[in-house]
């Protein structure tokens, strides 16, 4: 039985603009799963009507074949959401944040204290659950969001954008919790801008752009599917000139860097073994590009640029240099 | 697991975790939501009833001080219970965290009855309140208890869901004021908390039967004093009939996810 079973769902706003136009989507169950999209594709409308926060205009909803019409309390339950926005009551003390929740899943006070107490050090947040939620920085209450979607032990998380303006750090700490929790049974669906993200966490994957699913898949085949890669070697000595390697598309960036396209029929080896017949010496080597975020872009529409969006600090070119200088 | 014998007992834990929240929010601000009232309705005392109310003499048989009372303890009751809905209710609604009873289990009647018994709490805290400071300037016995405590009640409960019915469509804090200060008060000012309508007019006394607020008074009064300008099972069947129409238009707002969903 799928965690999610999706099928012909459509949301047309009330000014009529149609946001979702016949969605099908199944997601299994202990799967972790990423749903990519540009800016404005639907990603978060699709979550809403998952959550029971947008009123679908039609099509189904199961989960864990549970219909979500005909069971809505049952599906709720087996839902956690960490929505796109904090929608947080900003004067209460964040234990009573998660307190509540578990309360409204209708879980016993004496017990709700108990989880809280659990998720919020798991979430390392147990230090501040007297801080009243004005006070938490955004990167905390994303956390927070975490622990709340989680006190009634949902089968199903469901994560709208939930790294987005969190600092790497706190990113790397939040991605070694999901991939625990997801080992531990919970099924996972996230949505994100950082591709790497997807790449890093997700098994399978599906994009989806103006409204509709463009393609469902898994993040392996997707990622085979690229014929070529490009590296950034940085040099030990410098290089005057060029030297030809068969198979391999050289470029000059300075004297002491060199710009690698090579095929997938090739392998680092081959490069590193061509290059060292050369007398060439490779300190270290990135990627130029995410693969992924090319591969995003050869499949979206041009309009749609605009949204993708490549701002992860660890994507950035300045800062990969500054890490391998 | 049976689901419905679990599911009676998740309702009462969502409806109290609600209810105790509600009572937490106005009991922690209690200078913004208690004192105001106890404030209004003291310098009413003061004014009306002592100083005003000695030269009027006699109202409806009573003491002009002691005829004051019942309307007063229902203003505060009234006003409290509103506002209480309208500014909970609509808080979460602006700051989105009503999205975390949406995601719950917790089916709209039992957010209904969390949201409208919050109101109901602090009407009667209120109320009580200013029951006890009228004890300081009037002796009070109560005539009926059961007739009081059930007038009173009814009362919050069909102005916790005027307030509900509020915050639903209201899309600012603006909007949060305007039936209190455009509706509710006139209605109670003309709902014979100062005057007995057999003073009016005929025509005007016609006119004050169509304000529900006028049976509720009359009915707090009976019970209170054994007084009342009208029939006090009347006045009962009317806030019932209000009650369920509110109340039934209320859980279709919340079904249909008026004003909290896309
Ligand atoms: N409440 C709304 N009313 C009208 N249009 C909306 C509303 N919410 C979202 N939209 C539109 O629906 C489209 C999808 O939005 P959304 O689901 O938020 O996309 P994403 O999360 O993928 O960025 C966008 O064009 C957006 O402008
Ligand atoms: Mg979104």
């Amino acid at each position: 039985m799928p965690a999610l079973d999706v099928q012909q769902l459509t949301k047309t706003y009330k000014g009529g603009f149609q946001a979702l136009k016949g969605i099908d989507l199944t997601v299994e169950e202990g799967d972790f799963f990423a749903l990519l999209g540009p800016n404005g594709a639907g990603k978060s409308t699709f979550i809403g009507i998952l959550a029971s926060l947008v009123n679908k205009t039609d099509g189904s909803v199961r989960v864990f074949g549970e219909d979500q019409d005909r069971t809505p309390e049952l599906v709720k339950s087996f839902i956690g959401l960490v929505p796109q926005e904090f929608n947080f009551n900003l004067f209460l003390p964040v234990v009573e944040v998660v307190v509540n929740q578990a309360g409204y899943y209708g879980i016993p006070r004496r017990e709700a204290k108990v989880r809280a107490e659990r998720y919020l050090k798991q979430l390392d947040l147990w230090d501040r659950r007297d801080t009243e939620m004005r006070k938490l920085s955004g990167g905390l209450k994303r956390r927070l969001m975490i622990a709340r979607a989680l006190v009634h032990e949902p089968r199903l998380l469901i994560l709208d954008e939930p790294t987005a303006g969190v600092d790497i750090e706190i990113r790397r700490s939040m991605w070694t919790f999901l991939r625990e929790l997801n080992a531990g049974g919970t099924t996972i669906i996230l949505t994100t801008h950082y591709l790497e993200e997807a790449e890093s966490l997700c098994r399978h994957i599906a994009i989806i752009n103006h409204g509709e699913i463009a393609e469902r898949t898994s993040m392996l085949t997707l990622l085979n599917r690229l014929n070529t890669e490009t590296f950034v070697l940085n040099l030990k000595g410098r290089l005057s000139e060029l030297p030809q390697l068969g198979g391999f598309v050289l470029q000059h960036l300075d004297d002491c860097t060199l710009e690698v396209e090579m095929s997938r029929e090739h392998t680092v080896n081959g490069l590193f073994e061509a290059l060292s017949r050369n007398g060439i010496e490779v300190i270290s080597l990135r990627n130029k590009q995410n693969r992924l975020e090319r591969l995003f872009l050869e499949m979206v529409d041009r309009r749609a640029d605009a949204g993708w969006s490549s701002s992860d600090p660890a994507n950035a070119p300045d800062a990969a240099r500054k890490v391998t200088a | 697991m049976s689901r419905q014998g679990v599911g009676w007992y998740r309702h009462w834990i969502s409806f109290q975790t609600i209810f105790i929240k509600e009572i937490l929010r106005f009991t922690r601000i209690w200078v913004q939501t208690i004192l105001p009232s106890v404030i209004t309705t003291t310098l009413y005392f003061v004014i009306f009833g002592r100083l005003i109310g000695d030269r009027i003499g006699t109202m409806g048989g009573l003491d002009y001080l002691d005829f004051i009372v019942p309307g007063l303890v229902l203003m505060g009751v009234i006003t409290n219970a509103y506002s209480n809905v309208v500014s909970s209710f609509y808080s979460s609604k602006f700051s989105r965290y009503i999205e975390e009873l949406l995601v719950s289990p917790a089916p709209d009647w039992v957010i209904l009855a969390g949201y409208v018994a919050g109101g109901v709490a602090r009407g009667l805290v209120v109320g009580l309140a200013v029951m006890l400071v009228a004890m300081v300037f009037t002796e009070i016995r109560i005539h009926s208890v059961a007739v009081t405590l059930l007038v009173i009640t009814m009362t919050a409960v069909l102005f916790a869901l005027g307030g509900f019915i509020n915050a639903v469509y209201a899309n600012s804090f603006d909007d949060i004021s305007i039936v209190p200060t455009f509706v509710l008060t006139p209605l109670t000012y003309l709902g014979g908390v100062f005057y007995s309508i057999e003073l009016l007019p005929a025509f005007w006394q016609g006119v004050s039967l169509a304000n529900p607020v006028l049976y509720m008074v009359n009915a707090f009064r009976f019970g209170l004093q054994g007084v009342s300008d009208i029939p006090v099972g009347i006045a009962f069947g009317i806030i019932a009939i209000f009650i369920l129409v509110l109340g039934a238009f209320s859980l279709h707002l919340l079904r249909r996810g008026v004003g909290i969903k896309t």
